[in-house]
């Protein structure tokens, strides 16, 4: 066979020619490549040195956070002490802002995914009327920049009394046009017309079908984008920022920033190692989320569940 | 859109409010022009139920609300810190420019009060008798707060500059205390001759610090008139301080080093940045932010540009202005007045950090004998108490002066950047005020 | 293959075209409207006017425009962006390419513990990102002061006026490889296995099998990937606006269209002629966005 067979096969084993699909054990093919860990961890270094400056600086004082060096530990190992400090400071806020932020990552995160997948699956497997402009019309009002409407949006939701409600925050978050196109492609790859047609054979409904079939096929693609929005409502900064103005609404990241800022006010206590602990704490749950998830790419997907 | 209807809505409950309270107070009648009141419809509002939400961000507000609820039982203060200045005004105009949401009571810097005065957001508490309130304030910050003949808030604390100096680096390299600018720009080039990595100071250009600066040359770089607006910074102030300034800028003797970052601190803190030249608020923030600088530093008043002269300006500072839509303006003034003008008020803002405005405790002894350990013991407040009676008169800010500092790194910044002419910078950023005040429908002036 | 635009037009079930396909889409678009679609179209709306501090809001018809295409200051800003896009979105997405099919290839020692450090960065948040790259970039106290004085040599000020751009990029890239590995990650993960059987069969080297199946494969997830980068670029904001207060005289405030606009919105309260810049960045957007998109399906064929 020549290169171009290869391709030809590649070109022709789409989902479409129905077989269900196994997802292969990442052992059987190759020998580990020494090089190739080696060069990767180049890569390593680079993306987790903040990471080790975070945690370096979380176990500083105040005090030593400005006179020792940045990337190595010095003084006493505060850690411990900074983590209850933050738990507590001013009634213990970082705590209701955690509880704030779980509950828009829950509803808005999970919201959001949940939409895109019936969505993304909407697009990929139906033909219906307008189904070309969608694309677009996504597409058009994803381009014009969020920052820039910031203010017409604020001004809506003012009218509509939802600014300083947790509303403001989660029905925005809501929408993931990346996650759409996500599983959009990745339902077409994914879910065999075949089986979608034999299961409308046995009578189910579409919805059904949905769920019973589909979900489970595209498991990898509705974690990969549970992840991403996860992590965009975890991080979401700039809409709280604008539509919140009671600091009990407050997600994590704006709370951080107050605090943050706070050092530069007249009379303010600097709390910037409490700042950089509570960081630290931030990620925490998004780490444990995707070692969670990870699991999902790791073993089989759909091994034997489909017919 | 729908705001006609909405606006309509609110005036139906304000009416419908005021019907209820049988005439009793003007207490909730939000909408109606000008919101007037006067000082009997305090007392008696202060004895009904109700509640006012205060944005501010100095940490010592929340203590003062409960005070003043201790005072007042049946007022409820929510106070809310929705961000540090900037922050805070974009809500501000935010909820402004959407006709509800925001405060009853909010914290304004001096400089970006105009703006607020000029979109007609701030009431004129001349109405509540305030204006007799005068007396009790340095005549720098009450001039902040009043324009025109109205009085758009109360000063909460102020900034008279002085320069905070490491005593340890002065001594090291023989420099006395400068009176002069001429001396200052010796000492920094002593400094930096003798460790290259050491500065008189740090500077990368800041908006507040030029204006700052320009207002204790004697600089009127703004003169407003209702709308007329004329910028010039090329005055005889202007210039001087640029003249001055330039020396530091162009022999590249200003550490370039950004305020209030990491490395600022630390130089604070090792001694590599030799002085400030900043508001009298700083001493609290130097213990906390660099306590390894702990007994270096020292307090002196603000180099002059003739020897003798006592000239100083004010550096941020702000005050506390009520909301043209605030539902309960009387409390809500009350509340103000309670905070900047009663002891009860005004001392817990200063036992906790804030530098006061108020010239009866300017001029209280156990302020001014206050010995700071941080400061090696010194009288710090004799010092900067004298600052806050030094500040020249008859300074104003622009109507825009918020766009006007966000431009600033645009125009003056690149002449910090490219240690170069500042009058350049200067010519610059007044060419870009002019054109947006002409924009924006001000009548610019020569 | 799998780009959006190929399945438009190629809708799988052609035969029985109905509604049932809203019943999914549905929900979706109702919220859609709401949070994307309204805004735009109060905007378009509010660019047709002009609010004066003094003298109160008037209809211009296209003033606003005109006035965007002949800014100086938005063409600058423009410029910088498409610079940055044409330099960092591909060195980005190469990163992200390779390290994902490193991932994948079953070579790796302890592949998990590379997925999850790569994708790290994407989860930090901004505040966090500000101090710890004030710090690195800091050439007095920082990293770069450090490595200067222990080698005795000058790196240039990252923070200055000509090296700003790629301080930027290079925190852009950092905070979004892992982001981008990911998703091609997951397409790499649904490759049927008897592609591989049958690379195997044909004797295909590792390079071969890349080439001939691996990209063709998630060509759709590069497509869109790519697509999603750019109008990233073109939006660029948080990570300049963090920087900038560390670095204000190297960023302006119109360093990028958004930060641009932004600024003419919160702090100029120019909120007409802000929304038409963000409505021209708009369309821009969509047509490069577009023309990518068709070349990618082009060439599909």
């Amino acid at each position: 066979m020549s290169a171009s067979t290869v391709q030809a096969t590649a070109a022709s084993t789409r989902p479409t020619q129905g077989r269900p699909r196994f997802a292969r054990s990442t052992t059987s093919r190759g020998r580990k490549s020494i090089w190739l860990t080696i060069i990767m961890c180049v890569m390593l270094v680079y993306s987790l040195l903040p990471l080790f400056w975070l945690i370096v600086n979380s176990s500083k004082t105040q005090e030593s956070l400005f006179s020792s060096f940045g990337l190595w530990f010095s003084g006493d190992f505060a850690l411990f002490d900074n983590i209850a400090q933050v738990l507590t400071y001013h009634d213990g806020e970082f705590v209701r802002w955690l509880g704030n932020t779980v509950l828009y990552v829950v509803v808005g995160a999970g919201g959001a995914t949940f939409l895109a997948t019936l969505a993304g699956y909407g697009l990929a497997k139906f033909d219906f009327p307008g189904r070309k402009g969608v694309f677009a019309v996504i597409l058009g009002a994803v381009a014009v920049p969020g920052t820039a409407l910031a203010v017409p949006t604020f001004l809506m939701f003012s009218e509509m009394g939802l600014t300083n409600t947790g509303w403001s925050i989660i029905i925005p978050s809501l929408i993931s046009p990346f996650g759409l196109y996500l599983v959009w492609t990745y339902a077409s790859e994914a879910i065999p017309t075949e089986i979608l047609e034999a299961a409308r054979v046995d009578g189910a409904g579409e919805m059904r079908t949905f769920f019973t079939i589909s979900m489970r096929l595209l498991a990898p693609g509705f974690i990969t984008v549970l992840l991403f929005t996860m992590v965009a409502t975890w991080n979401n900064y700039f809409l709280p920022l604008i539509m919140l103005s009671e600091s009990t609404w407050y997600p994590l990241t704006v709370g951080l920033n107050q605090w943050n800022a706070q050092a530069s006010t007249a009379g303010g206590e600097a709390i910037y190692n409490l700042v950089i602990t509570g960081s630290l704490l931030t990620i925490v749950p998004i780490v444990i989320a995707f070692l969670f998830m990870q699991r999902y790419w790791q073993s089989g997907l759909t091994t034997g569940s489909v017919k | 859109m729908s705001y006609s209807t909405h606006r309509r809505g609110k005036r139906a409950i304000a009416l419908a409010t005021a019907a209820f309270a049988l005439g009793a107070t003007l207490v909730g009648c939000s909408s109606d022009a000008g919101g007037r009141g006067n000082a009997d419809d305090i007392e008696a509002a202060l004895q009904e139920e109700s509640t006012i939400t205060v944005w501010a961000w100095a940490p010592a507000v929340e203590k003062i609300a409960e005070a003043f609820e201790e005072k007042y039982p049946k007022i409820t203060v929510n106070v809310e810190n929705v961000g540090t200045g900037n922050d805070q005004y974009t809500k501000l105009q935010n909820a402004i420019k959407a006709g509800s949401g925001a405060p009853d009571v909010a914290q304004i810097e001096y400089y970006a009060l105009p703006q607020f005065v000029l979109s007609e957001s701030l009431v004129d508490l001349n109405q509540y008798g305030f204006g007799d309130l005068e007396d009790k304030f340095t005549a720098s910050t009450w001039n902040s707060m009043s324009m025109d003949g109205k009085l758009y808030g109360l000063p909460q604390d102020s900034g008279p500059m002085a320069m905070f100096y490491r005593k340890d680096v002065f001594d090291k390299y023989g420099i006395e205390i400068p009176e002069t600018w001429d001396d200052y720009i010796a000492a920094g080039k002593t400094i930096h001759e003798a460790d290259p990595n050491s500065y008189i100071t740090s500077d990368t250009g800041d908006a507040g610090f030029t204006t700052s600066m320009i207002w204790q040359a004697g600089g009127h770089p703004y003169s407003v008139d209702g709308t007329n607006v004329g910028i010039n910074f090329q005055d005889e102030g202007s210039k001087k301080w640029a003249d001055t300034w330039n020396e530091l800028v162009e022999n590249d003797l200003l550490a370039p080093t950004g305020s209030w970052t990491d490395e600022w601190f630390r130089g604070l803190s090792d001694g590599t940045i030799a002085t400030l030249i900043i508001g009298a608020w700083m001493p609290g923030n130097l213990e906390g932010q660099a306590p390894e600088g702990a007994g270096d530093w020292r307090v002196a008043p603000m180099p002059q540009y003739e020897a003798g002269d006592t000239a100083t300006a004010e550096n941020g500072g702000s005050g506390d202005a009520v909301l043209e839509q605030s539902d309960n303006k009387a409390v809500a003034a009350a509340f103000v007045k309670f905070m900047n003008a009663e002891e009860d008020g005004t001392s817990i803002s200063i036992d906790m950090g804030g530098f006061p405005s108020t010239t009866a405790d300017l001029q209280s002894d156990e302020f001014l004998n206050y010995e700071s350990d941080y400061f090696g013991g010194q009288q710090i407040n004799k010092v900067l108490s004298e600052a806050a009676d030094n500040v020249v008169e008859g300074w104003q800010y622009a109507p825009f002066q918020v766009y006007a500092n966000s431009i600033y790194a645009d125009t003056v910044g690149q002449s910090y950047a490219n240690h170069s002419d500042l009058n350049e910078g200067l010519k610059a950023w007044q060419k870009a005020q002019e054109k947006y005040g002409a924009e924006q429908g001000f009548t610019i002036t020569d | 293959m799998t780009s959006a635009q190929t399945l438009s037009t190629r809708p799988v079930r052609r035969d029985r075209r109905d509604w049932t396909g809203w019943t999914f889409v549905g929900p979706f678009m109702i919220v859609f409207a709401l949070v994307f679609i309204a805004p735009v179209i109060y905007s378009i709306y509010l660019s047709f006017f002009q609010d004066q501090l003094v003298g109160g809001n008037s209809f211009v018809w296209f003033d606003n425009y005109a006035q965007a295409l002949g800014d100086p200051k938005f063409w600058d800003a423009l410029g910088r962006v498409t610079l940055f896009l044409v330099v960092q979105v591909p060195i980005m997405l190469v990163l992200a390419l390779a390290a994902a099919m490193a991932i994948d290839s079953a070579r790796l020692h302890f592949s998990g513990v590379f997925r999850i450090s790569i994708f790290l960065p994407y989860a930090v948040p901004a505040v966090v990102a500000t101090l710890m790259w004030g710090f690195i970039y800091g050439d007095r106290f920082g990293l770069v002061g450090n490595i200067n004085d222990a080698f005795g040599i000058s790196i240039p000020d990252p923070l200055s006026n000509s090296w700003i751009l790629l301080a930027i990029g290079n925190i852009v890239t950092w905070e979004f490889v892992g982001y981008n590995m990911l998703i091609f990650y997951a397409a790499l993960r649904v490759i049927p296995t008897e592609l591989y059987e049958a690379a195997e069969l044909d004797g295909a080297g590792a390079f071969r099998v890349i080439r001939s199946i691996k990209l063709p494969s998630i060509k759709g997830a590069v497509v869109i990937a790519t697509i999603f980068s750019i109008i990233g670029s073109f939006q660029l904001f948080n990570e300049p606006n963090i920087l900038q207060t560390i670095a204000p005289n190297a960023i302006s405030s119109y360093f990028t269209p958004n930060m641009y606009a932004y600024n003419l919105s919160f702090a100029g309260q120019q909120y007409n002629y802000s929304a038409a810049i963000a409505i021209i960045m708009g369309l821009a957007t969509m047509i490069i966005a577009y023309v990518v998109q068709l070349s990618g399906s082009r060439k599909d064929a």
